[in-house]
């Protein structure tokens, strides 16, 4: 971790050291005294117009822009840990953004709950601010809800050092404008998450994993033919012409759903989707880029270059390329995405872009840098992260 | 620029009748559904398709004239109340249902299009459209977006925000922006999000995607009555606490349940403290599993009197007395004022408690019912505007119901929308630095601040008054819509 303390001069912390400090030192352990620290930082960093690269566990650190992080400061978000309330039958946890997503998890399950949105962790280390701050959601998403569906309220700081609190901890609120989904997906751009509260979901009694093989056009067509019938399926993957589905619920309806649908029942479910989830599938790990496309569920299926896995009921379909010439990929995939009222996001490369996500318009460029500006004056928070405009 | 000018420039484009400016012709407009805020707009405009709001709105900003959208007039907060010197603009013309996409799960429809509509137009495909606010018989998709409502299945279904896809917005400055996707995530901030429930102060809805979800095959509800509120509040935490989503859960006290009684003759055990109607939706076997579970956390909570529906009918009629409770409140008093907060559902017990000594200190009753599933709380004060001073007393113990809302971690609005009516209270629940940063939201949309000048979100001079929704003598703005 780095604190610039100077122009020009930046002491290195080790931050495992400095966690040991935390706690040998019951007076910096305060969470008040971290926030402390992050409201200098960014005063600091605003003040002299110091770019702040936020970072929680660093397991998101490949998604987003390509941008030059010597420039940067690192502003360390992993300090300020702990769940702050959690009532199981409110349904609602609040948790400090810090707080390792693994660990969060682990105590929802302690009460039979969890995050409905399955966030993928993309290693150990990742935080629950990392995970809102990227809004990325798991297989359950398009049967649940995303990340942002989730969110309830924030606390948050921007780019002046304010403390701010947005949404709250109950499921109805409509007071103000809804900034604590507006900070969800948001990059780290407008400021740095403090607490998180999540609506939180109870684990289903049984989930049972189906597979079934058929071809692509056939499988797009059984997703969304079956997304319209009360089933109570929770995943669907397609890949390598088979069709793996997850259904969740009273034992009675998933008993009931598996008659009427057939297949071949997988033993090892959890484990299938948790590859798919924590993209160790083999198939994320071919190739040299990854493209995530979000297209209308039914589009058919999309001839391109290299290799495609199938998620979302058909809404998110995955592709992964050789290197040979990623620029005329990459003109093939976004045009191609465009005509199916989606959008494809450069997810992960060995190839460095400054234009990972799919271009918007001007108008909305316009309506984004007068948010950003107004949330960080001074333009410190993951500067081009996103869009290089914000 | 001058009215008539204003009016000219309009009258180049619209037809006669879609450009009011006559007294008699604005008085329908002069207030939304809470009636006790009543003003007559400068000028009513009724355009029919999208390219007549931009245009509207273009004259609108060139000539710095306010702004007010309104959907059907059924808002409960005073979003759509005109200003004195602005435009009314009414979407109820632009009522097309534009496509029901079966495969896709998705309809696209104008804003005019009233909630109910689109269930019913996609039930043919068996599918509906899932956030029911109690008035969506009436109520336009264009004003959902603009409250984010919800309704009574909004815990197991979400709101107006999880249930939408896509909104072009037209902004004041006549720019149209297309937020959102029929397809699932869109890169960038979430606009979407920020447009929902914005009261119409950020952009003009022109066309909405909402998703639709298959129509569940079964629904039934139990009916349990309990001696003790706690016992009852508790029920509703061990209902979570086992895992169970309830399609809706409401609860009704005492003072509720006879009024509710003696106007519906529902059936509800009259010796009860607190009425619960939880109800459970779903496959056959879902329905079936959860039910059988509700019942025994229901016993296992001491409940004394447990019923379960047997059939639709029988459904319906426990439902029926729950919704009537806002008639019936009108029944047993000549005025009522209702409250909208929200709590975290564990301090249930402990704010109608808090509620009950109120009530004593203002010597007022004030009867509670509610979405116990969301802790979403309407306390309705009974009153009478003719004793005087009864009025202003009322004003203080609903202020306090909010305050003690806000201390309990909760929210002084859940569903109905801060409008003008919450203005107030914006600034307990906020602080200065946060209510900046809403103003620099607006101003992101709309500099010039022209859109719904003066609601939702309250200048940083302006906290000092109060307001609420008043109901005198029964007499509502739509008093046949359901309020639940």
């Amino acid at each position: 971790m780095y604190i610039r303390i100077k122009k020009n001069f930046r002491i290195c912390l080790d931050f495992e050291k400095l966690t040991e400090r935390i706690k040998a030192n019951p007076k910096i352990k305060s969470m008040k005294n971290i926030i402390g620290q992050y409201i200098s930082t960014i005063r600091a960093a605003a003040k002299c117009k110091t770019p702040l690269f936020i970072c929680g566990g660093g397991s998101k650190d490949f998604y987003g822009n390509n941008i030059n992080r010597d420039d940067h400061d690192i502003l360390s978000a992993a300090a300020y840990t702990g769940i702050v309330d959690y009532d199981p039958t409110e349904l609602v946890v609040t948790a400090r953004a810090g707080t390792s997503l693994s660990d969060l998890e682990a105590e929802l399950q302690k009460n039979n709950q969890m995050l409905g949105f399955e966030p993928p962790h993309f290693g150990p280390e990742a935080t629950l601010g990392g995970c809102i701050a990227s809004g990325l959601s798991g297989p359950r998403r398009s049967f649940v809800g995303a990340a942002r569906d989730f969110v309830l309220g924030v606390r948050m700081l921007d780019g002046n050092g304010s403390n701010l609190h947005f949404g709250g901890q109950v499921m109805k609120n409509v007071a103000g404008y809804d900034i604590s989904r507006l900070m969800t997906g948001s990059m780290g751009t407008l400021g740095l998450l403090l607490e998180v509260s999540i609506k939180v979901l109870p684990i289903p009694p049984i989930e049972l994993t189906l597979r079934m093989q058929m071809k692509e056009t056939a499988a797009i067509e059984k997703m969304n033919q079956w997304a319209g019938k009360p089933l109570p399926i929770t995943a669907t993957c397609f890949y390598e012409n088979n069709l793996t589905l997850r259904l969740s619920g009273a034992e009675s309806a998933v008993c009931a759903a598996r008659t009427k649908l057939g297949g071949e029942l997988i033993s090892d479910g959890p484990a299938f989707w948790n590859v798919i989830r924590e993209q160790t599938h083999t198939f994320f790990q071919s190739g040299s880029s990854l493209w995530r496309l979000s297209l209308k569920s039914n589009t058919p299926p999309l001839r391109l270059p290299g290799q495609q896995l199938i998620e979302w009921g058909g809404a998110l379909r995955w592709l992964v390329c050789s290197s040979e010439d990623i620029n005329t990929n990459e003109n093939i995939v976004r045009s191609k995405s465009s005509l199916a009222d989606g959008n494809a996001t450069l997810f992960r490369s060995n190839w460095k872009s400054d234009s990972v996500f799919h271009p918007t318009g001007s108008q909305m460029t316009k309506i984004y840098q007068r948010i950003k500006q107004k949330f960080d004056p001074a333009g410190i928070f993951n500067p081009g992260r996103m869009y290089r405009e914000l | 620029m001058h009215p008539i000018e204003l009016v000219s420039n309009l009258r180049n484009f619209l037809p006669p009748d879609s450009v009011l400016y006559e007294t008699e012709d604005l008085k329908p407009y002069e207030c939304d559904g809470l009636s006790a805020y009543r003003q007559i707009p400068m000028i009513v405009v009724i355009p029919q398709t999208e390219e007549e709001v931009i245009r509207i709105l273009r004259i609108c900003h060139a000539s710095k004239t306010p702004v007010v959208a309104r959907g059907a007039g059924t808002g409960l907060s005073g979003g759509a109340l005109p200003h004195a010197k602005g435009v009314l603009l009414s979407l109820t013309k632009l009522k097309k249902i534009l496509e029901v996409d079966p495969i896709t799960r998705t309809a696209r429809v104008q804003p005019g299009v009233r909630n109910l509509a689109i269930s019913e137009f996609a039930m043919m495909h068996g599918l509906y459209y899932a956030p029911d606010p109690s008035s969506q018989i009436a109520c336009s998709i264009g004003g959902n977006i603009a409250e984010n409502s919800g309704g009574v299945h909004c815990l197991k279904y979400g709101l107006t925000v999880h249930n939408i896809l896509k909104l072009r917005v037209i902004t004041i400055e006549g720019e149209c922006l297309e937020i959102g996707g029929t397809c699932l995530d869109t890169p960038g901030y979430d606009l979407l999000a920020l447009i929902t429930g914005s009261e119409g102060m950020l952009g003009i809805v022109t066309e909405v995607t909402v998703k639709l979800l298959p129509i569940p095959e079964k629904a039934q509800v139990v009916m349990a009555a309990f001696d003790d509120i706690q016992k009852a509040a508790n029920a509703v935490a061990n209902v979570i606490g086992a895992g169970i989503i309830p399609a809706g859960m409401e609860m009704m006290d005492k003072l509720a349940t006879h009024a509710v009684e003696k106007y519906v003759h529902t059936g509800y055990n009259l010796e009860a403290e607190a009425i619960l109607l939880c109800e459970s939706d779903g496959t056959e076997e879902e329905v079936a599993d959860e039910i059988q579970r509700i019942n025994e956390i229901m016993k296992k909570n001491s409940a004394i009197d447990i019923k379960t529906s047997n059939n639709e009918t029988e459904r319906l009629k426990f439902w029926a007395g729950r919704k009537a409770a806002f008639p019936a409140a009108g029944r047993i008093s000549p005025d009522y004022y209702c409250m909208d907060g929200t709590i975290p559902r564990r301090n249930l017990a402990h704010v109608l408690i808090g509620i009950e000594k109120l009530s004593v200190e203002y010597g007022l009753r004030c009867m509670n019912v509610f979405h116990a599933g969301d802790g979403n709380l309407h306390p309705l004060i009974l009153y009478d505007a003719n004793q005087p001073g009864e009025l202003k007393r009322t004003e203080e113990f609903g202020a306090k119901i909010l305050e003690m809302c806000i201390q309990v971690g909760g929210t002084i609005t859940g569903e109905h929308g801060v409008g003008i009516e919450k203005i107030n209270q914006m600034c307990s629940q906020f602080e200065t630095k946060e209510l900046e940063i809403f103003h620099a939201v607006k101003s992101a949309f709309d500099p010039d601040g022209l859109l719904n000048p003066g609601k939702a979100v309250p200048s940083l001079r302006r906290c000092a008054e109060h307001g609420a929704m008043h109901v005198h003598q029964n007499q509502e703005k739509f008093p046949d819509l359901p309020r639940f």
